[in-house]
């Protein structure tokens, strides 16, 4: 043996083992599956804009007409008004509302959390359709406000209902992340209330305040049912969008309004990500959880503001509950169950509702597998970082466009002849499809932030042992994960159920959901039965939660004895 | 005697930085190694390394033989126990220990007698049907050690196993370990930051830093002829006297001139650091003709438990030379005995064949 020659310095080739490449190929699909439902969409979408009407190339000829339409024009600068002055009212009243919820003594807290987030399970239209029952052309309150609902007032109300508990959930989460050590430091130096409040507290939910800013003026931007409902003629972006493409068939202009719509999400979105990865961890493993104590005044003030704002909230839900009950309003106020029967007002019925159903199931099984395995690919494969960088780039693109977007460019996409997979357009896959890429980011990202926090070395231990790295998915990443899965499931089952911006675009007459069902019925003008429609909705969204509040409570507790010491 | 485990010029960069650099060594069968070193100096890298979970850029790994350089972990062979035992959490006990077994196509009833076995061994018998949140730190990481060694692994690899748990703990799974390490004959690699550790359970101690090896040897050898300051310094307590070396065998310092074992590697009127440790400093029944006597003033005195850590000023020629300072380790015994309290003048002598040299 010739130890003592030096060896000579030969490049080392890494074997793979069959794991490693499993998992690689299981990645190059993933991105395959994102680039076809993601970034083409888009691409065909940006590419329309450059075309005529017959599709020959016309270079920039569509956005110039655009900007030198001055009616055109201005829906970009009412959405901007809108959205400035939405963001402007709902993010102080989400931050007095979560501080009231993380930070005061509140009877009945679970009752406040709970009302606040009712609009989540409502379409963006059913807010619209409450305030047309109060203030409308024949409206209750109409006398009180002096001129018409219809347009700025109403759509900036509406969105205030539809936003408030996006805000509300991000600030909760910015509060609740508090060191009562850093309280009671400021309280030992003897600063004053105030000063504790601008030194400590804002400070703390700063990024969180930036965070629901950029989230609500998103939100509004992007939104098109309450436009729709109550815009009037009120032009906005997203019904701009809507206009082109089902009122005119303008494909290419409709584009061009889409492009113009995804800059502003999409610079939200970049704005809210820098400003993220700024946020250190306020709260580390060993700060002490602030427990409010009961102080009267400040107690009493807080229990007023949150009954109002839910008042409020229960308010638009209730007119909209009690119209769609009430026969011929305003002239017959009796009440029926007719305006459930929706084969009088659509020509699907009540299929546009087992429609949504099916479609809010597909997306939550096949979207949460997709990107539960997607976000464990993502996580545990050994190097490939390239291929893993374009994984998080696609996974984070969806959140920047809006949904109405997002459907053009499936229109454009898997509409063109000469795709191999438009045997998908106007099927129920696609809108499965649609939905689940509208929807990704936030999934990849609950999965994504469930696995970080399992023990990184599980892997290197199967390893050792040789267990193929997907017996381990199947017996220890996944089960541990089981919460943040269905959290998963849930969210695309509850956003499925409501959303219609991106479907709009979508549906063929048998595949209709319910969501589209009601904007066609609120559009022929039976407000009523458009309210019965978005009613069904929230109650299967809410019942959907609520089931999983109490399977997370009650089952899972069962399933997963391990958790407990 | 062949060699279990040999690696050969083993690099990895991280960018720019290199973690380990050409690095070769040698375990044998059956022996128990530690890395030693301070965090950032590559001990865990070269663990990672030897394990295949964080492939190095350039070099050779043979284990038994075999050429495992470029072989991804699952088809290597070791056990691995981690700082933070990654034990799965919703797999019982008995579960996480056999879960290597049950991919091996065993008889179901040949695996339950094997986990049976292997807690057992670790002093678990009736853990089995818990699950690990139900045990304390030292229990969870007797677990994971019976899972590592569950499929008779030729290489067991330990990542600051001990690191994570009470001290009190930690004395004891120390000896457990050794004496299983010992009866099951098992090569052991473990990485840690902790000398007394590595001092104790060791047969082999690779010190490192800046990943390269600055010395391998037993404890013994360590403690007493650390190869390096850096050894020196980072293992035990050690005294450092700035000086010039005068002849191989007399280092200067100030006006005193001390007696030490030759140098050859060291240039003549090199500065150089003059090293023993505290325990090493004499202080009772000094002949007259003792080498490397100083007469020394007690300026602090710190009461450690057994010992008291006395901080010593050099005095020469009646006057105290404030920038050579010494500490030594003075008995309890020593202490009642001599009458030594701040301030006390005595006479101590640093024993040559105790005195170590290194360049400055």
């Amino acid at each position: 043996m010739s130890l003592a020659a030096p060896t000579p310095k030969i490049a080392l080739r890494i074997n793979l083992s069959r794991d490693d490449l499993l998992m690689r190929v299981g990645l190059v699909a993933l991105v395959g599956v994102l680039l076809l439902i993601v970034a083409l969409p888009l691409w065909a979408l940006l590419a329309k804009g450059f075309e005529d009407r017959d599709g020959h190339y016309v270079g920039l000829a569509n956005y110039v007409s655009y900007f030198s339409t001055p009616a055109l024009f201005n829906s970009a600068l009412n959405s901007f008004h809108v959205a400035a002055v939405c963001t402007a009212i709902v993010v102080p009243a989400a931050f007095l509302y979560a501080y009231a919820l993380t930070r005061t003594v509140l009877p009945g807290k679970w009752l406040f959390q709970g009302i606040s987030l009712i609009p989540i399970f409502a379409p963006s239209l059913l807010p619209g359709l409450a305030l047309v029952y109060l203030f409308g052309n024949q409206g209750f309150f109409k006398a009180m406000i002096g001129g018409s609902i219809y347009g700025f007032d109403g759509i900036v109300i509406a969105q205030v209902f539809y936003c408030f508990p996006h805000a509300t959930m991000i600030m909760v989460t910015a509060l609740a992340t508090a060191d009562a050590r850093l309280y009671e430091a400021a309280d030992a130096l003897g600063a004053s209330k105030i000063r504790v409040f601008f030194t400590v507290t804002l400070p703390g939910a700063k990024y969180g305040l930036i965070s629901a800013a950029l989230v609500v003026f998103t939100l509004v931007i992007t939104d098109f049912g309450i436009a729709k409902v109550i815009g009037g003629n009120f032009n906005v972006l997203a019904t701009d969008v809507y206009k082109q493409v089902i009122g005119q068939q303008n494909f290419s202009m409709g584009a061009v309004v889409g492009m113009v719509l995804l800059a502003p999400a999409a610079l939200a979105f970049l704005v809210d990500r820098l400003v993220q990865r700024k946020q250190v961890a306020l709260l580390t493993a060993r700060a002490v959880p602030l427990i409010p104590k009961p102080k009267f005044g400040r107690d009493l003030f807080f229990t007023a503001f949150c009954t109002l704002v839910s008042a409020g909230i229960l308010a638009i839900l209730g007119m909209a509950a009690w119209g769609s009950l009430i026969k011929y309003w305003p002239y017959n106020l009796s009440l029926t169950l007719g305006n459930y029967e929706f084969a009088n007002f659509d020509a699907n019925g009540w299929e546009s509702y087992f429609n949504s159903l099916r479609m809010a199931a597909g997306t939550a099984i096949a979207g949460t597998a997709l990107m539960f395995v997607g976000a464990w690919l993502n996580e545990k494969t050994r190097g490939f970082g390239a291929i893993r960088g374009i994984v998080q780039l696609l996974a984070f693109l969806p959140m920047a466009v809006p949904g109405i977007v997002l459907g053009l460019g499936y229109i454009f996409f898997f509409n063109a002849p000469n795709n191999p997979l438009n045997f998908l357009y106007a099927t129920m896959a696609i809108l499965v499809i649609n939905t689940v890429a509208h929807f990704y980011t936030v999934g990849h990202l609950t999965a994504t932030t469930a696995l970080k926090q399992i023990d990184p070395e599980f892997e290197s231990v199967s390893a050792s042992l040789k267990v193929p790295i997907w017996k381990t998915f199947g017996r220890v990443t996944a089960p541990i994960c089981l919460p943040a899965i269905l959290d998963i499931a849930i969210y695309l089952f509850v956003n499925a159920m409501t959303t219609v911006s991106s479907v709009i675009f979508l549906y063929a007459p048998d595949t209709k959901l319910a969501s589209v069902a009601a904007v066609n019925i609120e559009e022929a003008g039976t407000t009523a039965a458009a309210a019965a429609l978005c009613l069904v909705i929230v109650v299967t969204s809410a019942t959907v939660k609520a089931l999983h509040l109490m399977a997370d409570r009650f089952l899972l507790g069962r399933l997963q004895a391990w958790r407990r010491r | 005697m062949t060699n279990y485990l040999e690696v050969r010029d083993l690099s990895k960069q991280f960018g720019d930085f290199t973690a380990l650099g050409n690095i070769s060594l040698d375990v044998a069968e059956g022996e128990f190694v530690c890395f030693l070193g301070p965090s950032g100096c590559g001990k865990t890298t070269l663990l990672r390394a030897i394990a295949g979970l964080d492939p190095q850029t350039s070099g050779t790994i043979r284990q038994k033989g075999r050429d495992v350089s470029g072989l991804p972990p699952a088809q290597r062979d070791f056990g691995i126990v981690f700082q933070s035992y990654a034990l799965f959490p919703n797999l019982t006990v008995a579960d996480n220990v056999g879960y290597g077994l049950v991919s091996r196509r065993q008889a179901r009833g040949a695996i339950a007698r094997r986990v049976e076995e292997l807690l057992a061994m670790v002093g678990l018998p009736d853990s089995g049907p818990k699950y690990p949140a139900q045990l304390s730190g030292g229990q969870q990481q007797r677990v994971a050690l019976a899972r590592a060694l569950a499929t008779s692994p030729g290489l067991l690899l330990l990542d600051e196993p001990l690191s994570a748990l009470d001290a009190r703990v930690r004395l004891r799974l120390r000896h457990e370990i050794k004496t299983l390490q010992r009866r099951l004959g098992v090569t052991t690699i473990m990485v840690t930051h902790d000398q007394e550790e590595a001092l104790t359970m060791a047969d082999r101690i690779v010190v490192m830093n800046h990943g390269a090896i600055e010395q391998v040897g037993s404890p013994q050898e360590i403690y007493r002829r650390p190869a390096t300051a850096f050894v020196a310094d980072f293992v035990g307590s050690m005294n450092f006297l700035a000086g010039t070396l005068e002849t191989p065998e007399r280092v200067k310092i100030g006006g005193l001139a001390f007696a030490c074992p030759a140098q050859d590697g060291l240039a003549i009127g090199s500065k150089v650091r003059l090293s023993i440790r505290p325990e090493d400093v004499r202080v009772r029944d000094l002949p007259a003709d003792v080498a490397n006597r100083v007469a020394v003033e007690v300026a602090e005195l710190d009461f450690v438990g057994a010992f008291c850590r006395a901080a010593l000023t050099v005095r020469t020629d009646g006057d105290v030379a404030p920038d050579v300072a010494l500490v030594a380790d003075f008995s309890s015994n020593l202490i009642r005995d001599l009458g030594v309290d701040i301030g006390s003048r005595l006479d101590v002598a640093l024993p040559p064949d105790r005195v170590r040299v290194y360049a400055a």
